[in-house]
Protein backbone atom coordinates (compact mmCIF):
# COMPACT_ATOMS: atom_id res chain seq x y z
CA UNK A 1 0.00 0.00 0.00
CA UNK A 2 1.86 3.00 -1.29
CA UNK A 3 -0.63 5.67 -0.31
CA UNK A 4 -3.69 6.65 1.72
CA UNK A 5 -5.76 6.45 -1.44
CA UNK A 6 -4.90 2.78 -1.92
CA UNK A 7 -5.45 1.92 1.74
CA UNK A 8 -8.89 3.53 1.69
CA UNK A 9 -10.04 1.10 -0.98
CA UNK A 10 -9.68 -1.89 1.34
CA UNK A 11 -12.14 -1.58 4.22
CA UNK A 12 -10.67 -4.31 6.43
CA UNK A 13 -7.12 -3.03 5.92
CA UNK A 14 -8.18 0.53 6.67
CA UNK A 15 -9.96 -0.41 9.92
CA UNK A 16 -6.92 -2.24 11.27
CA UNK A 17 -4.45 0.42 10.15
CA UNK A 18 -6.46 3.26 11.68
CA UNK A 19 -6.73 1.49 15.01
CA UNK A 20 -2.97 0.95 15.18
CA UNK A 21 -2.25 4.57 14.22
CA UNK A 22 -4.47 5.74 17.08
CA UNK A 23 -2.54 3.54 19.50
CA UNK A 24 0.78 4.92 18.29
CA UNK A 25 -0.38 8.54 18.33
CA UNK A 26 -2.09 8.32 21.71
CA UNK A 27 0.88 6.58 23.33
CA UNK A 28 3.24 9.34 22.20
CA UNK A 29 0.88 12.22 22.93
CA UNK A 30 -0.01 11.03 26.42
CA UNK A 31 3.54 10.31 27.49
CA UNK A 32 4.78 13.49 25.80
CA UNK A 33 2.33 15.48 27.88
CA UNK A 34 3.47 13.79 31.08
CA UNK A 35 7.10 14.54 30.12
CA UNK A 36 6.28 18.20 29.67
CA UNK A 37 4.96 18.29 33.24
CA UNK A 38 8.54 17.86 34.48
CA UNK A 39 9.48 21.24 33.05
CA UNK A 40 11.13 23.27 35.79
CA UNK A 41 10.76 20.51 38.38
CA UNK A 42 13.45 17.96 37.54
CA UNK A 43 16.11 17.23 40.16
CA UNK A 44 18.84 18.64 37.94
CA UNK A 45 19.08 20.98 34.96
CA UNK A 46 20.22 18.19 32.63
CA UNK A 47 17.15 16.13 33.42
CA UNK A 48 14.96 19.17 32.93
CA UNK A 49 16.41 20.01 29.52
CA UNK A 50 16.18 16.36 28.51
CA UNK A 51 12.51 15.95 29.43
CA UNK A 52 11.64 19.11 27.51
CA UNK A 53 13.34 17.82 24.36
CA UNK A 54 11.87 14.36 24.82
CA UNK A 55 8.37 15.83 25.27
CA UNK A 56 8.81 17.85 22.10
CA UNK A 57 9.91 14.76 20.17
CA UNK A 58 7.03 12.61 21.45
CA UNK A 59 4.40 15.21 20.63
CA UNK A 60 6.03 15.64 17.19
CA UNK A 61 5.71 11.91 16.60
CA UNK A 62 2.06 12.03 17.68
CA UNK A 63 1.47 14.80 15.13
CA UNK A 64 3.02 12.61 12.42
CA UNK A 65 0.66 9.72 13.23
CA UNK A 66 -2.33 12.06 13.44
CA UNK A 67 -1.43 13.43 10.03
CA UNK A 68 -1.38 9.92 8.60
CA UNK A 69 -4.86 9.44 10.10
CA UNK A 70 -6.02 12.71 8.60
CA UNK A 71 -4.85 11.55 5.16
CA UNK A 72 -6.95 8.44 5.72
CA UNK A 73 -10.08 10.52 6.18
CA UNK A 74 -10.04 11.23 9.93
CA UNK A 75 -10.37 14.74 11.38
CA UNK A 76 -7.50 17.21 11.49
CA UNK A 77 -4.61 16.58 13.92
CA UNK A 78 -5.63 19.25 16.46
CA UNK A 79 -9.12 17.82 16.78
CA UNK A 80 -7.78 14.30 17.08
CA UNK A 81 -5.40 15.39 19.81
CA UNK A 82 -7.69 17.66 21.82
CA UNK A 83 -11.30 16.85 21.04
CA UNK A 84 -11.65 13.08 21.26
CA UNK A 85 -13.51 11.45 24.14
CA UNK A 86 -11.81 9.32 26.74
CA UNK A 87 -13.33 6.12 25.35
CA UNK A 88 -11.80 6.82 21.94
CA UNK A 89 -8.26 7.04 23.32
CA UNK A 90 -6.10 4.00 22.57
CA UNK A 91 -2.97 4.67 24.63
CA UNK A 92 -1.71 2.14 27.16
CA UNK A 93 -2.91 3.06 30.67
CA UNK A 94 0.65 3.00 32.02
CA UNK A 95 1.44 6.14 30.04
CA UNK A 96 -1.44 8.19 31.44
CA UNK A 97 -0.52 7.61 35.08
CA UNK A 98 0.59 10.66 37.01
CA UNK A 99 4.34 11.23 37.04
CA UNK A 100 4.82 10.23 40.66
CA UNK A 101 8.44 10.67 41.64
CA UNK A 102 11.54 10.85 39.45
CA UNK A 103 12.21 7.12 39.76
CA UNK A 104 8.72 6.24 38.54
CA UNK A 105 8.94 8.65 35.59
CA UNK A 106 12.35 7.37 34.50
CA UNK A 107 11.51 3.69 34.93
CA UNK A 108 8.18 4.03 33.10
CA UNK A 109 9.77 5.94 30.26
CA UNK A 110 12.59 3.45 29.92
CA UNK A 111 10.23 0.47 29.85
CA UNK A 112 8.02 2.12 27.29
CA UNK A 113 10.99 3.22 25.15
CA UNK A 114 12.26 -0.35 24.91
CA UNK A 115 8.79 -1.50 23.83
CA UNK A 116 8.50 1.40 21.39
CA UNK A 117 11.87 0.55 19.88
CA UNK A 118 10.82 -3.05 19.24
CA UNK A 119 7.44 -1.95 17.87
CA UNK A 120 9.04 0.65 15.57
CA UNK A 121 11.52 -1.91 14.30
CA UNK A 122 8.57 -4.13 13.36
CA UNK A 123 7.03 -1.18 11.51
CA UNK A 124 10.05 -0.25 9.40
CA UNK A 125 8.94 -2.79 6.79
CA UNK A 126 5.23 -2.20 7.17
CA UNK A 127 3.05 -2.86 4.15
CA UNK A 128 1.77 0.69 4.63
CA UNK A 129 4.70 2.56 3.12
CA UNK A 130 4.08 6.03 4.64
CA UNK A 131 4.10 4.44 8.10
CA UNK A 132 7.26 2.44 7.36
CA UNK A 133 9.15 5.56 6.24
CA UNK A 134 8.06 7.51 9.31
CA UNK A 135 9.00 4.64 11.63
CA UNK A 136 12.57 4.67 10.32
CA UNK A 137 12.89 8.38 11.06
CA UNK A 138 11.18 8.22 14.45
CA UNK A 139 13.36 5.32 15.54
CA UNK A 140 16.50 7.37 14.89
CA UNK A 141 15.19 10.05 17.24
CA UNK A 142 13.97 7.61 19.88
CA UNK A 143 17.47 6.14 20.06
CA UNK A 144 18.53 9.14 22.17
CA UNK A 145 15.58 8.77 24.55
CA UNK A 146 16.48 5.16 25.04
CA UNK A 147 20.13 5.93 25.81
CA UNK A 148 19.15 8.65 28.26
CA UNK A 149 16.48 6.69 30.13
CA UNK A 150 18.63 3.59 30.27
CA UNK A 151 21.56 5.41 31.84
CA UNK A 152 19.35 7.07 34.49
CA UNK A 153 17.58 3.79 35.24
CA UNK A 154 20.86 1.98 35.82
CA UNK A 155 22.31 4.90 37.77
CA UNK A 156 19.36 5.05 40.17
CA UNK A 157 19.59 1.32 40.80
CA UNK A 158 23.34 1.27 41.29
CA UNK A 159 23.21 4.27 43.63
CA UNK A 160 21.58 2.06 46.28
CA UNK A 161 19.87 3.44 49.40
CA UNK A 162 16.91 5.76 48.80
CA UNK A 163 17.34 5.89 45.01
CA UNK A 164 17.19 2.13 44.75
CA UNK A 165 14.31 1.87 47.20
CA UNK A 166 12.29 4.35 45.17
CA UNK A 167 13.15 2.55 41.96
CA UNK A 168 11.93 -0.72 43.45
CA UNK A 169 8.66 0.93 44.47
CA UNK A 170 8.34 2.37 40.97
CA UNK A 171 8.79 -1.04 39.38
CA UNK A 172 6.11 -2.44 41.69
CA UNK A 173 3.66 0.26 40.66
CA UNK A 174 4.51 -0.08 36.96
CA UNK A 175 4.03 -3.83 37.12
CA UNK A 176 0.28 -3.30 37.73
CA UNK A 177 -0.06 -1.61 34.34
CA UNK A 178 2.77 -3.07 32.30
CA UNK A 179 0.68 -5.80 30.68
CA UNK A 180 -1.28 -3.06 28.91
CA UNK A 181 1.58 -1.80 26.73
CA UNK A 182 2.08 -5.10 24.89
CA UNK A 183 -0.45 -5.93 22.24
CA UNK A 184 -1.92 -4.15 19.26
CA UNK A 185 -5.58 -3.95 20.26
CA UNK A 186 -8.68 -5.58 18.81
CA UNK A 187 -7.29 -5.91 15.28
CA UNK A 188 -4.05 -7.54 16.37
CA UNK A 189 -4.40 -10.58 14.13
CA UNK A 190 -5.44 -8.58 11.08
CA UNK A 191 -2.55 -6.17 11.55
CA UNK A 192 -0.06 -9.01 11.38
CA UNK A 193 -1.94 -10.74 8.57
CA UNK A 194 -1.89 -7.58 6.47
CA UNK A 195 1.77 -7.11 7.36
CA UNK A 196 1.00 -3.61 8.65
CA UNK A 197 3.20 -4.65 11.55
CA UNK A 198 5.60 -7.43 10.67
CA UNK A 199 5.97 -9.20 14.04
CA UNK A 200 3.31 -10.61 16.39
CA UNK A 201 2.96 -8.83 19.73
CA UNK A 202 3.86 -11.97 21.66
CA UNK A 203 7.25 -12.21 19.97
CA UNK A 204 8.02 -8.55 20.70
CA UNK A 205 6.96 -9.03 24.32
CA UNK A 206 9.41 -11.90 24.75
CA UNK A 207 12.20 -9.77 23.33
CA UNK A 208 11.18 -6.95 25.66
CA UNK A 209 11.45 -9.27 28.67
CA UNK A 210 14.94 -10.35 27.62
CA UNK A 211 16.20 -6.81 27.16
CA UNK A 212 14.58 -5.65 30.36
CA UNK A 213 16.03 -8.50 32.40
CA UNK A 214 19.45 -7.41 31.23
CA UNK A 215 18.80 -3.84 32.33
CA UNK A 216 17.50 -5.03 35.72
CA UNK A 217 20.72 -6.96 36.22
CA UNK A 218 22.78 -3.87 35.34
CA UNK A 219 20.75 -1.79 37.78
CA UNK A 220 21.15 -4.51 40.43
CA UNK A 221 17.40 -4.98 40.72
CA UNK A 222 15.61 -8.26 41.26
CA UNK A 223 13.38 -9.27 38.38
CA UNK A 224 9.81 -9.38 39.76
CA UNK A 225 7.34 -12.21 39.21
CA UNK A 226 5.13 -12.09 36.15
CA UNK A 227 2.50 -9.39 36.07
CA UNK A 228 -1.26 -9.73 36.55
CA UNK A 229 -3.76 -8.86 33.79
CA UNK A 230 -4.50 -5.14 33.72
CA UNK A 231 -7.52 -3.47 35.31
CA UNK A 232 -8.16 -1.21 32.29
CA UNK A 233 -7.21 -2.09 28.72
CA UNK A 234 -6.27 1.22 27.12
CA UNK A 235 -6.03 -0.37 23.67
CA UNK A 236 -9.81 -0.91 23.90
CA UNK A 237 -10.52 2.58 25.14
CA UNK A 238 -10.68 1.73 28.87
CA UNK A 239 -8.92 4.32 31.01
CA UNK A 240 -8.27 5.51 34.54
CA UNK A 241 -9.49 8.82 36.01
CA UNK A 242 -5.90 10.02 35.62
CA UNK A 243 -6.39 10.26 31.85
CA UNK A 244 -9.58 12.22 32.33
CA UNK A 245 -7.68 14.75 34.40
CA UNK A 246 -4.81 14.85 31.88
CA UNK A 247 -7.16 15.49 28.95
CA UNK A 248 -8.90 18.27 30.82
CA UNK A 249 -5.60 20.02 31.46
CA UNK A 250 -4.24 19.39 27.98
CA UNK A 251 -7.33 20.61 26.13
CA UNK A 252 -8.20 23.49 28.45
CA UNK A 253 -7.00 26.21 26.06
CA UNK A 254 -8.30 24.41 22.98
CA UNK A 255 -11.82 24.20 24.45
CA UNK A 256 -12.03 27.96 25.00
CA UNK A 257 -12.40 28.38 21.25
CA UNK A 258 -12.09 25.22 19.14
CA UNK A 259 -12.34 27.21 15.91
CA UNK A 260 -9.43 29.53 16.74
CA UNK A 261 -6.49 29.49 14.34
CA UNK A 262 -3.06 29.37 15.96
CA UNK B 1 16.36 28.21 -14.16
CA UNK B 2 16.10 25.92 -11.18
CA UNK B 3 19.48 26.99 -9.73
CA UNK B 4 17.96 30.41 -9.17
CA UNK B 5 15.45 28.96 -6.66
CA UNK B 6 18.20 27.10 -4.83
CA UNK B 7 20.31 30.26 -4.61
CA UNK B 8 17.33 32.19 -3.28
CA UNK B 9 16.82 29.63 -0.54
CA UNK B 10 20.38 30.26 0.69
CA UNK B 11 18.76 33.33 2.26
CA UNK B 12 16.41 31.21 4.37
CA UNK B 13 18.25 30.39 7.57
CA UNK B 14 17.53 27.75 10.14
CA UNK B 15 15.71 29.89 12.76
CA UNK B 16 17.60 28.18 15.56
CA UNK B 17 21.03 28.46 13.89
CA UNK B 18 20.90 31.84 12.15
CA UNK B 19 24.17 31.46 10.21
CA UNK B 20 23.25 28.27 8.34
CA UNK B 21 20.71 28.15 5.51
CA UNK B 22 18.20 25.36 5.07
CA UNK B 23 20.00 24.44 1.83
CA UNK B 24 23.31 24.05 3.66
CA UNK B 25 21.51 22.01 6.32
CA UNK B 26 20.50 19.66 3.52
CA UNK B 27 16.83 20.14 4.31
CA UNK B 28 15.64 21.02 0.81
CA UNK B 29 14.97 17.85 -1.17
CA UNK B 30 13.64 19.17 -4.45
CA UNK B 31 11.95 22.11 -6.08
CA UNK B 32 9.33 21.36 -8.70
CA UNK B 33 8.07 23.96 -11.09
CA UNK B 34 4.71 23.95 -12.86
CA UNK B 35 4.27 27.17 -14.78
CA UNK B 36 4.46 29.96 -12.23
CA UNK B 37 3.96 27.66 -9.29
CA UNK B 38 6.76 26.15 -7.22
CA UNK B 39 6.50 23.15 -4.95
CA UNK B 40 9.34 22.88 -2.44
CA UNK B 41 9.88 19.59 -0.62
CA UNK B 42 11.55 20.11 2.74
CA UNK B 43 12.83 17.39 5.07
CA UNK B 44 12.47 18.25 8.77
CA UNK B 45 15.59 17.55 10.83
CA UNK B 46 13.50 16.36 13.78
CA UNK B 47 9.81 15.54 13.49
CA UNK B 48 8.78 17.71 16.40
CA UNK B 49 10.86 20.69 15.30
CA UNK B 50 8.90 23.81 16.29
CA UNK B 51 10.69 25.89 13.65
CA UNK B 52 8.93 24.21 10.73
CA UNK B 53 6.10 26.70 10.35
CA UNK B 54 8.57 29.59 10.42
CA UNK B 55 10.63 27.87 7.74
CA UNK B 56 7.52 27.32 5.62
CA UNK B 57 6.63 30.98 5.80
CA UNK B 58 10.15 32.18 5.02
CA UNK B 59 10.53 29.86 2.03
CA UNK B 60 7.24 31.09 0.61
CA UNK B 61 8.08 34.75 1.18
CA UNK B 62 11.57 34.46 -0.27
CA UNK B 63 10.57 32.61 -3.43
CA UNK B 64 7.61 34.90 -4.08
CA UNK B 65 10.16 37.73 -4.41
CA UNK B 66 11.57 35.99 -7.50
CA UNK B 67 10.39 37.16 -10.85
CA UNK B 68 7.77 34.97 -12.46
CA UNK B 69 6.77 33.15 -9.28
CA UNK B 70 3.09 33.46 -8.41
CA UNK B 71 2.55 30.59 -6.02
CA UNK B 72 4.76 28.61 -3.62
CA UNK B 73 3.82 25.45 -1.76
CA UNK B 74 6.04 23.94 0.90
CA UNK B 75 5.60 20.27 1.65
CA UNK B 76 7.32 18.59 4.60
CA UNK B 77 8.33 15.06 3.72
CA UNK B 78 9.68 12.06 5.62
CA UNK B 79 10.42 10.01 2.51
CA UNK B 80 13.30 10.24 2.01
CA UNK B 81 14.07 11.42 5.50
CA UNK B 82 16.73 13.88 6.56
CA UNK B 83 19.93 12.51 8.01
CA UNK B 84 22.76 14.53 9.49
CA UNK B 85 25.01 13.35 6.63
CA UNK B 86 23.04 15.68 4.37
CA UNK B 87 24.59 18.80 5.90
CA UNK B 88 26.89 20.21 3.20
CA UNK B 89 30.64 20.79 3.81
CA UNK B 90 29.95 24.56 3.89
CA UNK B 91 27.12 23.92 6.34
CA UNK B 92 29.45 21.94 8.61
CA UNK B 93 32.00 24.77 8.58
CA UNK B 94 29.34 27.36 9.38
CA UNK B 95 28.01 25.28 12.26
CA UNK B 96 31.49 25.16 13.72
CA UNK B 97 31.91 28.91 13.30
CA UNK B 98 28.64 29.36 15.22
CA UNK B 99 30.05 27.25 18.06
CA UNK B 100 28.17 24.03 17.31
CA UNK B 101 30.19 20.92 16.54
CA UNK B 102 28.93 19.31 13.31
CA UNK B 103 27.48 15.81 13.76
CA UNK B 104 29.74 12.77 13.40
CA UNK B 105 29.33 11.18 9.95
CA UNK B 106 27.48 7.89 9.68
CA UNK B 107 30.56 5.99 8.51
CA UNK B 108 32.27 6.79 11.84
CA UNK B 109 32.40 3.31 13.39
CA UNK B 110 32.57 4.38 17.04
CA UNK B 111 29.33 3.68 18.91
CA UNK B 112 29.00 7.14 20.35
CA UNK B 113 31.58 9.45 18.78
CA UNK B 114 32.27 12.68 20.64
CA UNK B 115 32.86 15.48 18.11
CA UNK B 116 35.91 17.73 18.27
CA UNK B 117 35.53 20.94 20.27
CA UNK B 118 34.42 23.70 17.87
CA UNK B 119 36.56 26.24 19.76
CA UNK B 120 39.94 24.54 20.26
CA UNK B 121 39.53 21.45 18.00
CA UNK B 122 40.61 19.14 20.85
CA UNK B 123 39.25 15.62 20.62
CA UNK B 124 38.94 14.82 24.30
CA UNK B 125 35.44 16.00 25.03
CA UNK B 126 32.90 14.16 27.16
CA UNK B 127 29.13 13.98 26.89
CA UNK B 128 27.42 16.31 29.34
CA UNK B 129 23.82 15.85 28.26
CA UNK B 130 22.30 13.98 25.33
CA UNK B 131 19.78 16.81 25.10
CA UNK B 132 20.38 20.49 24.62
CA UNK B 133 18.63 23.76 23.82
CA UNK B 134 16.96 22.24 20.74
CA UNK B 135 15.92 18.70 19.87
CA UNK B 136 18.77 18.32 17.38
CA UNK B 137 21.62 19.24 19.74
CA UNK B 138 23.54 17.63 22.59
CA UNK B 139 25.87 19.25 25.13
CA UNK B 140 29.50 18.22 25.54
CA UNK B 141 32.35 19.40 27.71
CA UNK B 142 35.84 20.04 26.36
CA UNK B 143 38.48 18.91 28.82
CA UNK B 144 41.19 20.91 27.11
CA UNK B 145 39.69 24.39 26.92
CA UNK B 146 37.42 23.58 29.85
CA UNK B 147 34.15 24.81 28.51
CA UNK B 148 30.90 23.24 27.46
CA UNK B 149 29.99 23.16 23.80
CA UNK B 150 27.00 22.12 21.76
CA UNK B 151 27.03 19.52 19.02
CA UNK B 152 24.46 18.43 16.49
CA UNK B 153 23.26 14.91 16.99
CA UNK B 154 24.05 12.26 14.45
CA UNK B 155 20.74 11.06 13.12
Amino acid sequence: MESAEQAQKNEAYLLALRDLLYQLADDELTLGHRDSEWLGLSPDIEGDVAFSSVAQDEVGHAVFYFELLHELGEKDPDRLAFARDLSERKNAVLLERENGDWAYSIARHFMYDVWDDLRLEALTESSYVPLAKGAIKIRREEYYHLLHMHSYFVRLGQAGKEAKKRLELAVKAIWKDIGGIFGFGVYEQKLVEFNIITKPAEELKQRWVKRMQQAFAEAQLTWPDSWEPVQYDGRRGEHSPELEQLLQTMSEVYRIDPTARW
Amino acid sequence: MEQRWWDALLDVKDPEIPTVSIVEMGMVYQIKQTGQCLEVEVMPTFMGCPALEIIRKQVEERLLEEEGVKEVHVRFITDPSWTSDRITPTGREKLKAFGIAPPPLSHDERIFPIPACPYCQAEDGVIENLFGPTACRAIYYCKRCQQPFEGMKRI
